[in-house]
């Protein structure tokens, strides 16, 4: 219920239109990619998935962030399921991945942000390699590019309050890493597939 | 508009009311006729069209036998959607974030709250002299001395079409004209029902005997034929209505006259702006309409030169 209700203020604040290149519906577990500008960008992702699919998929979210304060640990814990990963310590980034594949054993799907931090909203930095080790370790899951426009300009860094803007979300087509495609490759594949839905209409 | 049982409210929402029926059956008799591709689409945009027209004379009816409070919620959410649109549409960055909260949280409120309580002083020149002063202050506390002029001016423009404008067709509630009766919200209902009125004519016009473009460069389907054929009835139809508004046949005719003509030119810069960011609409919010922005287009300029030609003269 209170899930259904953030969903519906999301799409209010945002005025998120999404724009489907892939079936919305599908019972594929997925892992949904996106370029990262603010806090409001997996919430905007999960909100404009249809409600059967946003059950069961996880935004992957810092816990820095999201642990501190009650209401922010209530809404990512219970709310939004969030997979919360402690970026902190030398193997962070071993342990992040673990996580992650363990979630995608479970049968959920996740939305990642590959960059690993915001950025300015324009340039998509380049892909962390947890990407490509979800995609070997979870081979059934479909790898689905999404772009958030406007996001940056609806909450940037370091503000609170979100300024009306409209945003948009398209998801594009799936990518499928190629056999013995090095991971490189297939995270440069997976930042063009982002970037290149900024044309896409 | 006080009350249903008002003879003149009930002739006014039944012409409404036949227009809207009037268009459905025109709609439903052109998408069997249409034998083209090309056709087709153009019907099935109409008829999509005539649907949200059924959609917003609801909204708007309801608002205005509400009263005042109806009639001002409305305006200000419309202005607030039209300013979300308009800011969405230029290039706004990290640094007016700030000032975008002022324009969206404080001015657009604000501005209604005076069309509310009738403050008629302040209501004029709130967002003209105190938001010209005020955005330009906290871009300049912010910082940001990048493209400094453009990004104030953008902000303002904004404000003052989609609020400032905007905000004197419901202000049309606060005049008081003798005689009148205290029934200024069916002079609202005349100039919103003459301007859209004269929008539909001349798409209609334009569609069955356009030729020669106007304005080809700036919105390549506003014709000549459309612009006269459309002008004209719309005015005909204000002429005809005068036993709703204080105003005598004649002065009725020349009221219609000045709000369609200078909605025209409405319609025309907002169609620059759209041309210069290279989009068709400034939003989808209204099924084939594209967003409000486009649908209250010729309304921003027509409503405050109408709502002052009244102010002056009745």
């Amino acid at each position: 219920m209170i899930a259904t209700l953030i969903a519906g203020c999301a799409r209010l604040v945002t005025g998120a239109t999404a724009r489907w290149l892939v079936e919305p519906r599908s019972e594929r577990q997925r892992v949904y990619f996106a370029n990262h500008a603010s806090h409001a960008d997996f919430v905007t992702i999960w909100a404009a998935l249809p409600p059967p699919q946003r059950a069961r998929t996880r935004p992957v979210a810092a816990a820095d962030y999201w642990t501190t304060g009650r209401i922010k640990r209530y809404l990512a814990v219970r709310v939004f399921r969030a997979l919360l990963i402690d970026r902190s310590g030398s193997d962070g980034a071993r342990r992040a991945t673990e996580q992650m594949v363990g979630a995608l054993r479970d049968g959920d799907s996740l939305i990642i942000f590959p960059e690993g931090t915001r950025g300015d909203g324009r340039e998509i930095a380049p892909f962390k390699s947890g990407l490509y080790h979800l995609a070997i370790a979870a081979p059934d899951a479909e790898l689905v590019p999404v772009l958030l426009e406007n996001l940056n300009r609806v909450l940037p860094k370091g503000e609170t309050i979100p300024v009306p803007v409209i945003a948009r979300v398209t998801f594009g087509a799936p990518l499928a890493p190629a056999p013995g495609e090095a991971r490189d490759a297939l995270l440069g594949r997976a930042r063009a597939a982002v970037a290149g839905l900024r044309e896409a209409d | 508009m006080s009350s249903l049982r008002d003879p003149v409210v009930q002739r006014l929402l039944g012409g409404l009311l036949a227009a809207l029926v009037l268009g459905t059956i025109a709609g439903r008799l052109l998408a069997l006729r249409a034998r083209t591709e090309a056709g087709r689409a153009t019907v099935a945009n109409m008829n999509e069209r005539i649907k949200a027209w059924w959609v917003m004379s609801a909204v708007f009816g309801i608002a205005l036998l509400t009263g005042r409070v109806g009639s001002v919620v409305l305006f200000a959410l419309l202005s607030f959607l039209a300013l979300r649109e308009f800011i969405t549409l230029i290039e706004s960055g990290r640094a007016d974030h700030r000032a975008l909260l002022v324009a969206f949280f404080l001015a657009t409120p604000a501005q209604y709250v005076l069309v509310a309580t009738e403050w008629y002083g302040l209501f004029a020149i709130f967002i003209p002299v105190y938001l010209f002063l005020l955005i330009p202050t906290v871009l300049a506390v912010i910082g940001d001395t990048h493209d400094f002029l453009r990004r104030t001016a953008t902000i303002q423009w904004g404000l003052m079409i989609c609020v400032y404008a905007i905000s004197h067709a419901p202000a049309l509630l606060l005049l008081d004209i003798p005689g009148y009766g205290g029934r200024e919200a069916l002079l609202l209902f005349y100039l919103v029902a003459v301007v859209q009125l004269s929008d539909v004519l001349q798409y209609v016009f334009g569609k069955l005997f356009g030729r020669h473009k106007i304005a080809p460069k700036v919105s390549p389907n506003k014709t000549w034929e459309g612009f006269v054929g459309g002008v004209l009835c719309a005015t005909l139809i204000g002429t005809a209505l005068y036993w709703a508004t204080p105003f005598a046949p004649l002065e009725a005719a020349a009221m219609s006259l000045l709000v369609t003509l200078v909605g025209f030119l409405g319609g025309l810069v907002m169609a620059a702006i759209k041309r210069d960011h290279g989009v068709k609409d400034y939003g989808a919010l209204i099924s084939g309409h594209g967003g409000v922005l486009d649908r209250i287009d010729s309304l921003t300029f027509a409503a405050p030169v109408f709502f002052h030609v009244t102010r002056f003269f009745f």
